[in-house]
């Protein structure tokens, strides 16, 4: 199936595209290209960059800067509608097939057969079975509710309308995310049989393995940018992958390490464990300590965090912070005892995007500049004006509406958030994500700094050299265990690549 | 890091409450259509009397408003409003409640209606916080059932209040104001405390702005939710009280249709319906533009149909100013 030189030209190609949202450069300067029939799979971290990428190649999103040619043609598509004219179909993780719709009506919705506004439903039932049968799903009924189909079915029914559209390009993200190993076997199969059609497909996925057995070629996304574009997979090792998706090559900074002893243990975890996702995590961190985990995308490096402060329960185990038991699945007795959470995803999880910046900082604190109820107006700006001050918040004013500030700023309201709380444990899950990497070294020095003046720290990161940087204490994760553990000065980024491959099966 | 430049808070913004200088929009169309009522029917809409009538209108729908807004705010909805106030007015006038409250202790009939509605209110805040059932449902089979119980309950009479106490309590107008305005005014006052200056409000606001992010800052979500529902609740039993004073009289139709009144308040007034923003200030000057104008129409004989269409004439421009004003702020 791999022919050894992709013989003509290529079906897409887009060079230097760039894409940018407020506050964030999602996109700066992506290569790809795909050829008829192969099977082209698109790598990168949470962030990289991918889903933005698929967007633009979709038609959904426009790009600022880059060019993008298909079939030969430079293209704009200004509409999803146009792309899949063209011949690109997407299919999202979010699989959006209508559930209260038949199999057949998903399959041409927006592109019904009709005569006079109504439907030819035998025409259509035909057309959805062979359809199916070239799928290799001829069990499926035409007539069968979409809602009644597992999600493997809801793929079929995906590609299926892709199919409809004579895509010549289909992507699908993260299509086996949903799946389980039987029904991945099978997707295997329809995306081979789409292949060796001529189809090409962009295939997006977590799972290192699954790129081995269905790949042609591969391009590495990271921070926007392409670190690898069409790479062999035959002739690329695992490690290298892993190493291109997480590396960053000596091209950070952190500042030195002070030498200050740690103080007494605040946090303790003790063989925690949430069923199908990790088990057996016992951790302590001590006061001015930072305990990095290190992990891929999946191996359950956020959800130990999150479990640890109580946004998820746990099923087993037990969390301490200074000695004494934390309730389990409650965030509000969790940070009562002291602990901070700023989370991945600051614009959903962590801030009010339409409040003021001040607002976002007291959120934790209200209580505590009310009195009987009310809130202390003057109190609470001051303390808002203190953490903008304290931590360089750029703009300096505390009533400016937080969506309107950079990545690295946002991730600073967070920080003051609970450094006015008197935060005593605090986690930080990808702090530098959508920060510049201009701005990183910045955010290093804030995090050292928090962690000198006595607090404990759990950084997760997706950047090892990141997490080795930070931390003092390295947990190596992978497939919800914690595989290694060591002090950050005893290990380098290519022992842990290397723990991470062994504990994940390849 | 960008580069923007830094900003120094004007210290001209923080005089007028931003709550006000949002509103103003909102407060020229009102002051439009009272123009229009002066300009229409003349010193008979500008009577001092007739201030009074249009102040007495808007205070019962208005309590209930109140509640709707810090609902609407938070990012539900509360359906049962207007069902409930019926309930709560045919609980607190059964035969039993009357033949307790004598002339001294009528209160009791304001404690069952009180009662009733913050009960309903919790359960409808279980439903949603605990239940997981979206607002629009939980609170519509609420606003089902109740009218069902009301009926129930009253036989599908109207129960006459014979306390007099009661009777006297709303017949005065100290300072030449009905006693309901009164409620009225001190309800939409205390809202507007609790909404702007109260930890209570700025949790509401948090909730509707992003619950996923305010939940995972430590604060009790769940618990809040049932309290906002709860004090819908306490305004609709409020508001029920407010109806037994003007009408004396207890009815399952008492409150019809005022949850379609109530959301049109406070969304005419700037509230958002995805959450996230509200307004008690434009929240009551929403109620006023509606009961305004039901009283200019009153006033120039015009029939109830072509009302109601001016109502949802004007339902429709708000909505479609407010995502003007939305998209705007986007882009």
């Amino acid at each position: 199936m791999v022919t050894d030189d992709h013989q003509g030209a290529p079906l897409l190609t887009a060079s230097g595209v760039v894409k940018h949202f407020p506050g964030a450069k999602a996109l700066d300067g992506v290569d790809l290209d795909v050829y008829p029939g192969e099977v082209h799979c698109l790598l990168g971290q949470n962030g990289a960059g991918k889903s933005t990428l698929i967007k633009v190649l979709a038609g959904a999103h426009k790009p600022d800067a880059g060019v993008i040619t298909w079939q030969g043609q430079e293209v704009s598509f200004a509409t999803p509608v146009a792309a899949l004219r063209a011949g690109i179909a997407t299919m999202y993780q979010e699989l959006d097939v209508v559930d209260g719709l038949t199999v057949a009506e998903n399959i041409f919705l927006g592109n019904e057969v009709s005569v006079a506004g109504f439907t030819q439903r035998s025409a259509v039932h035909a057309r959805t079975r062979e359809m199916l049968k070239r799928l290799g799903h001829s069990n499926i009924s035409p007539t069968t509710e979409v809602e009644q189909l597992s999600a493997a079915g809801k793929q079929v029914v995906s590609m299926a309308r892709a199919l409809s559209h004579d895509a010549k390009l289909i992507i699908m993200d993260e299509p086996s995310a949903v799946l389980d190993s039987e029904e991945v076997a099978n997707l295997f199969r329809v995306v081979k049989d789409l292949a060796a059609n001529g189809i090409a497909v962009i295939y997006i996925s977590h799972r290192l393995e699954e790129i081995r057995q269905i790949g042609d070629r591969l391009t590495v996304l990271k921070d926007g940018k392409t670190v690898a574009s069409g790479l062999r997979v035959s002739e690329t090792p695992t490690s290298q992958v892993i190493a291109l998706m997480t590396g960053h090559e000596g091209t950070l900074e952190f500042p030195p390490r002070t030498s200050a002893a740690f103080g007494e243990t605040v946090l303790s975890v003790r063989d925690l464990a949430l069923d199908g996702v990790f088990s057996d995590v016992s951790f302590d961190v001590r006061a001015g300590e930072i305990v990095g985990l290190a992990g891929l995308v999946g191996s359950g490096r956020s959800e130990i965090i999150e479990t640890i402060y109580g946004a998820r329960r746990a099923t087993s185990g037990q969390v301490l912070v200074s000695g004494k038991p934390v309730a389990k699945g409650n965030v509000a007795a969790a940070v009562a005892q002291g602990m901070g959470f700023c989370p991945e995803e600051r614009k959903t999880q962590g801030l009010l995007m339409e409040e003021s910046v001040g607002r976002n900082i007291t959120l934790s604190i209200y209580t505590r500049l009310a009195r009987f109820g009310f809130v202390d107006d003057v109190a609470e700006l001051a303390v808002a004006r203190e953490q903008v001050a304290k931590l360089g918040i750029v703009p300096s004013d505390p009533e400016r509406e937080a969506r309107t500030l950079s990545g690295g700023n946002q991730q600073k309201i967070l920080l003051g958030r609970w450094l006015a709380h008197g935060t005593k444990v605090l986690f930080l899950d990808e702090p530098t994500r959508g920060v510049d990497v201009g701005a990183r070294a910045e955010a290093y020095q804030l995090i050292r700094d928090l962690a000198a003046s006595g607090v404990a720290l759990v950084v997760v990161s997706s950047e090892l050299e990141e997490v080795l940087g930070l931390a003092d204490q390295v947990l190596v994760i992978a497939e919800g265990r914690v595989v290694h553990v060591a002090k950050a000065a005893d290990i380098n980024e290519h022992q842990i690549l290397d723990l991470i491959v062994e504990g994940t099966p390849a | 890091m960008s580069a923007q430049v830094s900003v120094a808070p004007s210290k001209a913004k923080r005089r007028m409450p931003p709550s006000v200088t949002r509103n103003l929009g909102l407060v020229i169309a009102f002051l439009v259509i009272c123009l229009i009522g002066y300009i229409t029917a003349g010193s008979r809409f500008g009577s001092v009397d007739n201030l009074m009538t249009i102040l007495r209108l808007a205070a019962i729908v208005g309590v209930v408003s109140i509640g709707q807004c810090f609902v609407i705010t938070s990012g539900g909805i509360d359906l049962s409003v207007g069902s409930m106030l019926g309930l709560a007015t045919v609980w607190a006038t059964t035969g039993a409640t009357q033949y307790y409250a004598n002339q001294t202790t009528w209160l009791l009939m304001v404690f069952v209606a009180l009662v009733v509605g913050v009960a309903g209110g919790i359960l409808n805040g279980i439903l949603v916080a605990y239940g997981k059932i979206i607002p629009f449902m939980a609170t519509l089979a609420l606003l089902v059932a109740a009218k069902g119980l009301a009926e129930w309950i009253a036989n599908r009479q109207t129960q006459i209040i014979k306390v007099p106490g009661f009777e006297q309590f709303f017949s005065v107008d100290p300072l030449g104001i009905p006693v309901i305005v009164w409620i009225f005014a001190l309800v939409a006052g205390a809202g507007w405390l609790l909404y702007n200056r109260t930890t209570f409000g700025r949790r509401t606001i948090g909730i509707g702005g992003n619950l996923e992010a305010t939940r995972l800052a430590g604060i009790k979500t769940d618990r809040h939710i049932v309290m906002l529902y709860a004090l819908s609740g306490l305004t609709v039993g409020i508001a029920a009280v407010m109806m037994m004073g003007r009408t004396m009289a207890g009815t399952s139709t008492h409150g019809n249709l005022y949850e379609m009144d109530a959301i049109a308040a406070v969304v005419v007034g700037g509230t958002l319906l995805r959450g996230g923003r509200g307004t008690i200030f434009g929240t009551v000057i929403g109620v006023l533009i509606f009961t305004t104008l039901t009283n200019i129409f009153t006033q120039n004989n015009l029939p109830l149909s072509v009302q109601q269409i001016a109502k949802g004439a004007i339902i429709v421009g708000a909505v479609l100013l407010q995502q003007y004003i939305a998209q705007r702020k986007t882009a």
